[in-house]
C-alpha cells in the first residue's frame, strides 16, 4: 500500500505540493487528473526521487518502506516503477542490453537470481508478444528515433518485464492515437491483480475508459481537492476543472 | 584475460629473465648513470650487443634530438621536463616496491577488485616485492600457467607461428636473428628526426615487439605481448615495428587493463606499421598507464609516435585505441596511404577524468589513387579533464578520388571539464571527397534519471550511456578486449557524477 500524508514539496524556492494526502491499497487503480500546473509531474517525481525536488514536509511509504529516504534505484527494487510523460533517448545503447540491465539490476535487489541472454530473450519476446510489438524494438537504440507512440509502447514493454508492485503512469496517454493508447491500456489491465497497484495520472478523461480505476481523485495548486469513483472523472469531463473549484 | 596475462608475462620477464637475454657483452653494471649523452647511448647499445649500423642510426637519431624543441602546440599543460635528470638504461628491478598489498594505495586495490583480478595478480601489478617470483595457484586462467609454468605450452605457440613463417619476438631479437628486415624498416615510417620524443626514443629505446609476416599468411591468432615468449617488459621507450608482407594479415593488441603503476613518469614510444600490396594489419591499444591521483598528483606523460604505411594497392590499416589513463596523452596515430585503393582507419575513444588530459586524434595522407580513409574519435570529458581531438587529412593532387569521413563527438559530464576539436583538412585534389561532422553533448540529468528508476546505479547507469556514446568504436575491438575495455571504461568515470 501507497500512503502518502501532508506531503509537501518546493522546486526551486517555489512550493509546488501544498500538503498531499493519499492512500492507494494494494492491488488498486486510483487515477488523480488535474489540470496544467497542478503538481501532477511533481507528485510522480517525488514518489519517484529525482533530484531536484525538496521534499518540505509530510511523508510517503510504500509497504511500510519509508520511500523518501530511499535513492531512485531503491525504490525501482523496492517494486516502484513510473512510466515517463517523456521517455529518455539513450543513443548507442541497445534496447535488449538496456531492459535486461534494468531487470537484473532488480532482480539484484530483490535478490533473485539475474537472467542470461537467452533467458531474457524469450522473456521479452513472450511480453513483447502480448503487447503485440515488433521484435525490432529489441534492437534498436533506448527510444531512439522512436515514433511517440512507440516510446509510450517501449514504457509499457518494460513495465511488463520488470513487474512492478507499484506503477506511476505519468501522463501516459499524451499524444498517443486511439490503438497506442489501447496497447497501453492493455498493458496495464494484464497486471490487475491483487499484488498489483497503480497511480494513473491524466489531464483527460479519456485513458479512463480503457483503464478503469477503482478511485479518482482530482488534484489542484498542489492539494487533493475532491475524490470519489471512476463516475467522477466523467463528471469532470462535462463540467470542467472549473467546477471542482467552485465547489 | 589477455591484460593480467601480458602483465604478468612483463613481471615475469622483469623478475626472471634480466640476465637471461642480450647480454652478450662484459659490462656488469645495471644501470647506466643518470642523465644523457652519447656515451649512454653507446652504453645502452652496449649493453644490447648492437651491430655498428644500429649504433651509428642511434647516435644520428641523438644528434638530431639536442637540435630539437619539445613540441608545444598541443593543448596540453606540464611543467619542463629536465631530460638530464633521468636514468636512460636501468635493470627493470625496482628497488623499493611495496611489501604487501597492505601498503599499496586502496584505491588502486579497489579498482583491481572491480576488474575481478586475483590477489596475486594484484600484488604483481602493484608492484609488491617478490610478488612475481613464484608461480600463483588456484584460480589462475590457464593461459597464465602456460606462461609461468609451462614450456611447451608456450613453445606450441612459437612453434605455429615458426611454421607459418611469422616472425615474433622482441625489437633487440629481431636486431639479431633478421638484422636485415630491421635495418630495411626501422625508421622507415617514423625516421629519426620526426619529431623530438621519436628522436628520444630511437637514440635511447631498450625494447619493443617485431612482427613479419610473409607473404599471403594470414596470422592464425590475435598477436599480443600475451604470447609474446622471451619478450622483455614494455619499456619507457618502446619500439614496436610491424611488417605485413604482400596479401598478409595480422591483428596486434597492445596494452592491458589493469592499471600499472610505473616509476618513469615520461614514456614515448615509438610504432612503425608497415603493409605491402593487399595486406591488412590491425592495432587495437588499450592504455591505461597511471593517471595520476584525484588532485592531479603524479601519472604518466604518454607521449607517443605511432603510424603506419599503406605502402602496397589495396593496403589497409586500422588503428584502434580505447585511452582512459596517463596524466597526459599525446598520441597520433596515422596512416599514409600510398598504394593505390588503400584504406586508413582510425577509432578512438579518450576518457579525462579528474585532471587528466588528452591531445589525440590522427593524420591521413591521402598520396595514391582512391585511398579512403574514415575517423571516428568520441572523446569523454569528466572532472577537471580536458580533452581534445586533433586531426589532420592531407590529400595530396594525386590522390584522385580520395575519401574521407571524419567524426568527433564530444561528450561532457559536469561543468569543469572541457572538449575541443581541431580538424584540420588540406585538399589539393578537386576529385576527392572530404566529410566532416562533430557534436558535442552532456550526459543528462534526466537521462540518468531515467536509469535509475529502472533500478541501475549511477554509476552502471554513466557505464551504459557512455558505453552506448562509444559503441561504433568498441565494436572494433577483439572480442575479449572490448569487454575488459566496457569495464574500464566505467571505472574510469567512477566518482565523476554526483
Amino acid at each position: 500500500m501507497l500512503k502518502i500524508e501532508g506531503l509537501t514539496a518546493e522546486v526551486e524556492g517555489k512550493e509546488i505540493l501544498k500538503g498531499i494526502d493519499l492512500e492507494v491499497p494494494t492491488g488498486e487503480i486510483h487515477a488523480i487528473m488535474g489540470p496544467n500546473g497542478s503538481g501532477k509531474s511533481t507528485l510522480s517525481y517525488v514518489l519517484s526521487g529525482r533530484e531536484g525536488y525538496e521534499i518540505t514536509g509530510g511523508s510517503a511509504t510504500f509497504n511500510g518502506q519509508d520511500l523518501l529516504a530511499m535513492e531512485p534505484e531503491e525504490r525501482a527494487a523496492a517494486g516502484l516503477f513510473l512510466a515517463f510523460q517523456y521517455p529518455v533517448e539513450l543513443p548507442g545503447v541497445g534496447n535488449a542490453n538496456f531492459l535486461r540491465t534494468a531487470l537484473n539490476a532488480i532482480r539484484r535487489g530483490k535478490g533473485e537470481s539475474e537472467l542470461d541472454a537467452m533467458q531474457f530473450l524469450k522473456l521479452a519476446r513472450e511480453r513483447m508478444k502480448a503487447l503485440s510489438m515488433p521484435e525490432d524494438m529489441l534492437k534498436r537504440g533506448v527510444n531512439v528515433g522512436f515514433s511517440g507512440g512507440e516510446k509510450k509502447r517501449n514504457e509499457v514493454l518494460q513495465m511488463a518485464l520488470l513487474n512492478p508492485s507499484l506503477a506511476i503512469l505519468d501522463e501516459t496517454d499524451s499524444g498517443l492515437d486511439i490503438d497506442a493508447l489501447k496497447i497501453v491500456a492493455e498493458g496495464v489491465n494484464a497486471m490487475r491483480g491483487p499484488n498489483f497497484s497503480s497511480l494513473v495520472i491524466t489531464h483527460y478523461q479519456r485513458l479512463l475508459d480503457y483503464i478503469v480505476p477503482d478511485r479518482v481523485h482530482v488534484l489542484m495548486n498542489g492539494r487533493i481537492v475532491q475524490s470519489g469513483g471512476p463516475e467522477l472523472a466523467k463528471q469532470l469531463e462535462a463540467s470542467g476543472y472549473n467546477s471542482v473549484q467552485a465547489a | 584475460m589477455p591484460a593480467v596475462t601480458e602483465t604478468i608475462d612483463a613481471v615475469q620477464s622483469v623478475t626472471h629473465s634480466t640476465y637471461k637475454y642480450g647480454f652478450e657483452t662484459d659490462i656488469d653494471m645495471d644501470f647506466a648513470p643518470k642523465g644523457l649523452n652519447e656515451d649512454i647511448v653507446r652504453f645502452i647499445s652496449a649493453k644490447k650487443g648492437e651491430p655498428e649500423w644500429l649504433l651509428e642510426w642511434r647516435l644520428k637519431a641523438f644528434a638530431l634530438w639536442k637540435t630539437m624543441q619539445e613540441p608545444r602546440w598541443a593543448a596540453v599543460k606540464f611543467p619542463p621536463i629536465d631530460y638530464q635528470d633521468a636514468y636512460y638504461y636501468a635493470a627493470p628491478k625496482k628497488k623499493d616496491g611495496p611489501k604487501s598489498l597492505d601498503e599499496v594505495d586502496p584505491e588502486l586495490l579497489r579498482t583491481y577488485e572491480k576488474l575481478g583480478i586475483p590477489l596475486k595478480e594484484q600484488a604483481i601489478l602493484a608492484g609488491v616485492e617478490g610478488a612475481g617470483e613464484s608461480p600463483a595457484e588456484g584460480r589462475m586462467p590457464v593461459a597464465v600457467d602456460a606462461v609461468f609454468d609451462s614450456v611447451s605450452v608456450a613453445t606450441t605457440f612459437k612453434d605455429r607461428l615458426e611454421k607459418e613463417g611469422i616472425i615474433f619476438c622482441s625489437i633487440s631479437e629481431a636486431v639479431r636473428n633478421h638484422p636485415e628486415l630491421v635495418r630495411q624498416y626501422l625508421g622507415s615510417v617514423v625516421p629519426q628526426g620526426d619529431n623530438f620524443y621519436a628522436a628520444l626514443n630511437s637514440a635511447v629505446f631498450t625494447d619493443g615487439s617485431f612482427v613479419y609476416i610473409p607473404k599471403g599468411v594470414r596470422c592464425p591468432m590475435e598477436l599480443s605481448t600475451y604470447f609474446r615468449i622471451n619478450a622483455k617488459s614494455t619499456g619507457q621507450f618502446e619500439r614496436t615495428l610491424i611488417i605485413a608482407d604482400a596479401g598478409a594479415h595480422v591483428s596486434y593488441l597492445e596494452g592491458c587493463t589493469a592499471p600499472m603503476r610505473d616509476e618513469n613518469q615520461l614514456h614515448a614510444a615509438v610504432v612503425e606499421l608497415i603493409a605491402l600490396d593487399d595486406a591488412t594489419i590491425k592495432y587495437s591499444t588499450v592504455q591505461n598507464w597511471y593517471p595520476g591521483d584525484e588532485n592531479g598528483k603524479g601519472g604518466i606523460y604518454n607521449f607517443v609516435t605511432k603510424r603506419g604505411a599503406c605502402r602496397g594497392a589495396r593496403s589497409k590499416i586500422s588503428w584502434t585505441q580505447v585511452e582512459t589513463g596517463s596524466a597526459i596523452t599525446w598520441k597520433y596515430p596515422s596512416c599514409i596511404l600510398q598504394g593505390d585503393d588503400s584504406v586508413g582507419e582510425f577509432y578512438s575513444v579518450a576518457i579525462t577524468n579528474n585532471w587528466q588530459q588528452a591531445d589525440t586524434g590522427t593524420k591521413m595522407f591521402h598520396i595514391g589513387k582512391n585511398t579512403r580513409s574514415t575517423i571516428i574519435s568520441k572523446g569523454i570529458s569528466a572532472g577537471q579533464g580536458q580533452n581534445t581531438y586533433r586531426g589532420l587529412v592531407k590529400i595530396s593532387p594525386k590522390a584522385t578520388n580520395a575519401r574521407n569521413f571524419t567524426q568527433c563527438d564530444s561528450l561532457l559530464i559536469g561543468d569543469k571539464c572541457g572538449a575541443h576539436t581541431v580538424p584540420y583538412i588540406e585538399n589539393r585534389c578537386m576529385t576527392a571527397k572530404v566529410e566532416h561532422e562533430a557534436t558535442t553533448s552532456r550526459i543528462a540529468e534526466d537521462q540518468l534519471f531515467y536509469c535509475r528508476q529502472r533500478g541501475l546505479s549511477e554509476e552502471d547507469a554513466v557505464g551504459l550511456i557512455v558505453n552506448g556514446f562509444c559503441r561504433e568504436v568498441l565494436k572494433e575491438l577483439p572480442m575479449e578486449f572490448a569487454v575488459e575495455a566496457q569495464k574500464l571504461l566505467q571505472i574510469s568515470l567512477e566518482g565523476s557524477v554526483g
